[in-house]
């Protein structure tokens, strides 16, 4: 076929001409694959072809290669490694030509190409000659070769994990990228691209970075390069030294002064990209000394791995006014847009981390500025004065806070009812969260709320949610803390007083017509939720009338019709907070009995809403309904089963609900709360459930995250219907034989697969403790017996792994007793001969943690029954 | 390369509550199956409870429930709360040994709470659960500071206390685990001991201040002899006393009523000495609350419960009662009738139901100590009197020898 033809026409904007070239492209594919990549590679080396052909060319080759969903991508690593070597040697030569090509698309679209396929080969030690032969290009003349050649590395960096790169070749890798952004490169376009591949390879440097000479030499040049006449160079080279902060803090000590003096000429004078980064550098410290000195204080030994050096202690007198100045720098209308970020965001988000990182300190450094520019005619003063004012108000001592704020208090309430400026009104209503969130509680020393000012706070945050929408969100938000802060007040509230007035004041937030703006609708339910969720025993009868008028917006969210796809993605949004609301309440309602027997009448109405809610594809509304029903079967208990011959259905299909995961991975813990309310009633629906639970375990096309809840589900269902798990045994156990053998090691995982696969092992060990404990004084016990030998022999295998988690640990070690307890003597023999029921026991049972040590004693005394028999 | 997006979260929290909603859900979902494998678990374990270690195993049974509900919240905690106040029963007579076997001080006159202090804070809960304060306090890990604490920064103390509103000050009566140490298992000569030698040297019993809202309080416990008795009687203390405790300094502590603490007053040393009624007054005829059980008997909330006599079924009928209802009788003018030191005859009449906030019937130490107190009341000399003369008590044993 005419390749290049097809291609171009694969882009006209002719729709009939397109589908033509793109069935007949995809036909080629299927018919013939080394062909087809073959023939597009030729196409992107050849420089007498049009650009656009080129480009596509390149394109489609990438995405043969990889793909975002994880299970496609592994089918076509997969395709890519079985493929003709001829037909990829053939590849790979074109590509690497592409890369001396004079177009630049062409080459810039070649090195990702390579990159992608060095992603794929270098892990299973393919393609050895890459590096050599690209280093050797960087010392070619032409400077756009060596542009591709670095930008080439750069994107391999970004696709190989450094373990399969060895350090020789790190060596000179970094060794090119940092010679090609040495100011003696003076080509702009070969400096940008070293210096954007210096910052993917940046995690290969571990060896480099420990050695002094070559850490200098590193350092002194991304320094240097930040002083770039290229703003783009400037900013790649920022870039890098954020990261720098991020991975190598504690090789930063030497260099600290300099980068101060560089990153704050930057803010002050350069471009707003960046300064932007260089502010990041500052904020990137505040998260490596937060995380240290966390460590810290959990730390019982008081020494950790990481050494704190104070870096923003020792800049603070520097940097909090460089911050400050910063704060004057706001855009007009930013709060109505969410995705601004600009210089004073950055800034002012900075200076919170860092009255985070220092506490007390930062106190007085900042005081003179508020109290300068809160008065002062330019709203950019007084709102800058205020922003600072709330940045702070996390990190120093409440000893230190309160007193401001007592003294803060009156003047940001004025200022929030009477501050000409919105922007000021925001902000002032975001300081008042923050005092809330931070200083207000029920249990910390002197209140900021008392009764003196109760009423006003209120009454001033009240009228504010009638203020424009970003307003009165922030005023929502300040609420929502001042309720939280009432949280375990004990028998009697504060806010009791105000309950309704506040609880109408929300609800009429929701129906503002400009409620979808600004989240301000979203944000009135959080709120609402919050003040149910900490309100006392005195509000329960109000929180009961709360029930129905939800369940009538509800009600007539749901009537509304014929609606525009844009109205109908609101009406989802409102469907999801209006049962997350109703979740709540039936929490509450349902923790104490009292309350719980009069709310109940209301079930069968809540129930018929949200069989309703059902109908309507939004994952958030049916993951927020799905939850609520989870609540409301936990509060009813046993007689929730006269609900399922209608819910049923809908929990089916959600089960199978792949595409959006969350709703899957909600649904099956609803399952689990309702085996646990309906106990054996809920045998009639355990066939359909237990084929998609199985289903589903066995699909590769769900997420991963789902699969640990499925497993632990199988053991929910056992335990509720005891015995009749039999006709599911085979099916069942032959699941988890299988998973068991894979997860029974981690050798070669990084720590987050480690973690995944605990989950994976807890769920199984969940499933076999209820299965066990279901089929406890039952006569069918014998058909356990043949899996008993398994299932030891995956205790011991991960015992022998040592690298359980706190939790497998417990979970483990409870099902060796779940199985002495069922099998009793027919297991003793078995039990004696495994590594668990020794060493494991003994180490469990002289674990620090207490729930490991209840189960093995657990464990221990079912033992001792089963051998003594 | 991915361009670096630096953006932060800009005045917004950084958990939504939405996902707050979904971790509770999960938080609540583990929780329950936890409970229904315990439950499934314990179901056999009363099994074969007859097995020879079945009382090693109740008592680490007990120990581990402490471990346990320290990481209790709302409901489940008041009501595990509720039911691990070890009581005293009230004293009808007078122990034996009292002078070498017991300890005696004066009882702080307030509300009796179980202080938990853990990651952070401290919470105090009344006998019904319900928590009377949450406050920072100097106890170990009892207020979010950033001093590094001896001590893991997840164990926790638990102090049986009572709160005395006139001076703000938490009295230290017990200590039931010490930064994750549990004392269950000690004596009492051990936890008094215990409290006396830790509590100081934590700072607790210093002034309040931000860190440290409420004082605690030490108690003078003494030996019950002669000199002891005198003092707990009658030397004055910072708080008001509510009767005399006494507790066996072999006794372990036990949730609920034990007869190894014992309780004692008169008009000297408490306001409380006979209960009073809805309007503050002592009513002319002592009135009890009993239990109605299934076949219409009246019984004490001890284990196991006190008989006090029968209702006949057609009453029972007629005045809509069920079993299990807490119902409140007067005392006769034919009295409480002890054959044996057993109850033999109770002449009751029925006044009506009990208060709803009643929780449990009357103990039979707290009828027949009010009985007595109308009566024939236990005086302090009495008790003088039975710790008075070490001599009787060497005289005792000699007598046996002197035999030959």
């Amino acid at each position: 076929m005419e390749v290049t033809q097809a291609l171009l026409n694969a882009q006209s904007i002719d729709g009939t001409v397109r589908k033509h070239a793109e069935e007949s492209l995809r036909q080629f594919q299927e018919q013939n694959l080394p062909g087809f990549l073959v023939s597009l590679s030729g196409e992107l080396a050849s420089e007498d072809k049009p650009v656009d052909s080129r480009k596509l060319a390149g394109l489609i080759l990438k995405n043969a290669l990889d793909a975002k969903d994880e299970n496609r991508k592994r089918e076509l690593v997969q395709r890519w490694l079985s493929l003709d070597s001829a037909a990829k040697a053939q590849v790979k030569a074109c590509l690497l030509q592409t890369l001396s090509s004079l177009v630049l698309e062409a080459r810039s679209t070649a090195t990702q190409v390579v990159a992608k396929i060095a992603g794929i080969e270098l892990p299973q030690k393919q393609w050895p000659e890459l590096i050599g032969s690209l280093l050797s290009n960087i010392h070619q003349v032409p400077a756009h070769v060596k542009q591709a050649t670095l930008e080439t590395l750069g994107y391999l960096c970004e696709e190989v994990s450094h373990e399969v790169v060895d350090q020789d070749q790190v060596n000179k890798i970094l060794t090119a990228v940092v010679q090609g952004m040495n100011s003696s490169e003076k080509n702009n376009d070969v400096r940008l691209a070293a210096t954007r591949a210096l910052y993917n390879a940046l995690g290969f440097a571990q060896a480099n970075f420990s050695n002094d000479m070559e850490r200098e030499y590193i350092m002194r040049v991304v320094c240097e390069t930040t002083m770039s006449p290229e703003v783009k160079i400037r900013q790649t080279a920022f870039e890098c030294l954020v990261s720098i902060a991020a991975m190598y803090y504690v090789k930063l000590a030497p260099y600290i002064q300099d980068i101060y003096n560089i990153t704050a000429k930057a803010v002050r004078g350069d471009e707003e990209s960046v300064a932007l980064q260089a502010i990041e550098f500052w904020s990137t410290i505040c998260d490596e000394e937060t995380d240290i000195l966390e460590e810290y204080v959990g730390d019982t030994t008081g020494d950790s791995d990481i050494p704190c050096f104070y870096f923003i202690k020792q800049a603070l007198p520097a940097l909090v006014p460089l911050l400050l100045e910063t704060l004057l720098k706001q855009e007009e209308d930013q709060d109505l847009d969410e995705g601004a970020w600009n210089i004073a965001m950055a800034g002012g988000t900075c200076l919170g981390l860092v009255a985070r990182t220092t506490g007390d300190d930062i106190v007085p450094l900042v005081m003179p500025f508020i109290e300068e520019n809160i008065t002062k005619q330019d709203w950019r003063q007084r709102e800058a004065a205020t922003y600072a004012f709330g940045s702070i108000l996390e990190g120093p001592s409440p000893d230190k806070l309160v007193p401001l704020v007592n003294h803060a208090l009156p003047f940001m309430l004025s200022a929030l009812v009477k501050d000409p400026s919105n922007h000021v009104k925001d902000t002032t209503a975001w300081t008042l969260g923050r005092m809330f969130e931070f200083l207000h509680s029920s249990i910390v020393g002197t209140p900021i709320i008392n009764e003196g000012n109760a009423q006003q706070i209120i009454t001033v945050l009240l009228q504010s949610m009638k203020d424009v929408p970003n307003v009165a969100e922030k005023a929502c938000g300040a609420l929502y803390f001042l309720a939280q802060g009432y949280e375990d007040v004990g028998l009697t509230s504060p806010i009791t007083p105000f309950f309704q007035e506040i609880v109408q004041s929300l609800l009429t937030v929701t129906h503002r017509e400009d409620a979808t703006e600004s989240r301000l609708r979203t944000a009135a339910y959080e709120t609402l939720n919050e003040v149910v969720r900490c309100s006392t025993d005195e509000t329960a009868p109000l929180v009961l009338q709360l029930v129905a008028v939800i369940m009538m917006e509800l009600h007539k969210c749901l009537e509304a019709q014929n609606l525009s796809s844009d109205e109908r993605e609101k009406q989802s949004e409102l469907t999801g907070l209006l049962c997350g609301c109703l979740q709540v309440i039936i929490q509450k309602l349902g923790s104490s009995e009292p309350t719980k027997y009069v709310f109940l009448q209301y079930a069968d109405q809540i129930m018929g809403l949200f069989i309703r809610v059902f109908a309507c594809r939004n994952a958030t509304a049916h993951e927020e309904a799905m939850l609520a029903i989870g609540a409301l079967a936990y509060a009813i208990g046993p007689d929730f089963a006269k609900y399922l011959p209608e819910f049923y259905q809908f929990l089916e299909a959600d089960l199978q609900n792949f595409e959006d995961y969350q709703v899957c991975a909600v649904t099956v813990g609803v399952v689990g709360d309702i085996c646990r309310a309906l106990e054996d009633k809920i045998l009639p629906y355990c066939d359909g459930i237990m084929t998609q639970l199985l289903k589903n375990l066995s699909s590769d096309n769900l997420h991963r995250s789902v699969k640990p809840p499925l497993f632990s589900c199988i053991g929910d269902i056992a335990l509720a219907i005891g015995d009749n798990f039999n006709k599911y045994l085979t099916y069942a156990m032959n699941t988890l034989q299988i998973a068991a053998e894979m997860y029974a090691h981690t050798s070669g995982f990084d720590l987050e697969m480690t973690e995944y696969i605990n989950n994976l092992r807890n769920g199984i060990l969940e499933a076999y403790s209820g299965i066990f404990q279901g089929f406890k004084n039952s006569s069918k016990t014998q058909f356990l017996i043949p899996y008993a030998s398994h299932i030891l022999h995956f205790l011991d295998s991960i015992y022998m792994e040592k690298d359980m988690d706190d939790v497998v640990m417990k979970t483990a070690i409870g099902v060796l007793g779940d199985l002495a307890d069922t099998l009793g003597s027919n297991a003793a023999s078995l039990i004696q001969q495994s590594l668990s029921s020794r060493d494991f026991l003994n180490e469990c049972l002289t674990s620090d943690d207490h729930m490991i040590k209840e189960s093995a004693k657990w464990a221990k005394l079912a033992i001792s029954r089963a051998i003594s028999v | 390369m991915a361009p670096h997006d630096l953006r932060r979260p800009f005045k917004r929290p950084l958990i939504s509550d939405q996902e707050r909603r979904r971790q509770h859900s999960l938080l609540r979902q583990a929780q329950n199956r936890l409970d229904a494998q315990r439950h499934a678990r314990f179901l056999v374990s009363t099994a074969f409870s007859l097995s020879s270690s079945q009382t090693l195993e109740s008592h680490e049974k007990e120990e581990l429930d402490v471990l346990e509900a320290s990481k209790l919240k709302g409901a489940e905690a008041r009501k595990w709360f509720a039911k691990q106040l070890m009581h005293p029963e009230w004293m009808i007579d007078i122990p034996q040994n009292l002078t070498n076997d017991w300890f005696v001080f004066a009882r702080p006159s307030g509300k009796r709470c179980f202080v938990v202090s853990s990651n952070g804070t401290t919470i105090s809960r009344l006998r019904n659960g319900s928590i009377l304060h949450r406050f920072p306090s100097k106890l170990p890990n009892g207020a979010r500071t950033k001093e590094v604490s001896s001590g893991s920064s997840n164990s926790y103390s638990i102090l049986d206390c009572i709160f005395h509103e006139q001076d703000q000050t938490y009295y230290v009566i017990d200590m039931v685990c010490w930064r994750g140490y549990s004392l269950y298992d000690c004596t009492s000569e051990f936890r008094f001991f215990w409290v006396n030698s830790k509590l100081v040297e934590t700072g607790a019993c210093d002034p309040p201040s931000y860190y440290h809202k409420y004082r605690f309080g030490l108690v003078p416990v003494y030996s019950c002899d002669q000199s002891g008795l005198c003092s707990a009687y009658s030397v004055p203390v910072s708080y008001v006393k509510d009767g005399l405790l006494f507790y066996n300094k072999h006794a372990h502590y036990q949730a609920g009523i034990t007869p190894l603490a014992l309780v004692w007053k008169d008009e000297n040393c408490s306001q409380y000495v006979m209960d009073t009624d809805n309007k503050g007054q002592v009513p002319n005829q002592q009135q009890v609350v009993l239990e109605l059980q299934e076949d219409g008997k009246l019984a004490t909330c001890d284990d196991p419960p006190m008989e006090f006599g029968c209702l006949d079924g057609s009453f029972i009928q007629q005045s809509d009662l069920h079993s299990g209802y807490l119902l409140r009788f007067a005392i006769g003018e034919g009295g409480l009738v002890l054959v044996d030191g057993k109850l033999g005859k109770a002449d009751l009449k029925y006044l009506g139901k009990a208060n709803r906030a009643r929780a449990s019937a009357d103990s039979f130490s707290k009828v027949m100590f009010q009985y007595s107190v109308r009566h024939s009341p236990l005086i302090i000399d009495d008790l003088l009197g039975s710790v008075s003369s070490p001599a009787d008590q060497e005289s005792e044993t000699c007598d046996v020898e002197m035999d030959g």
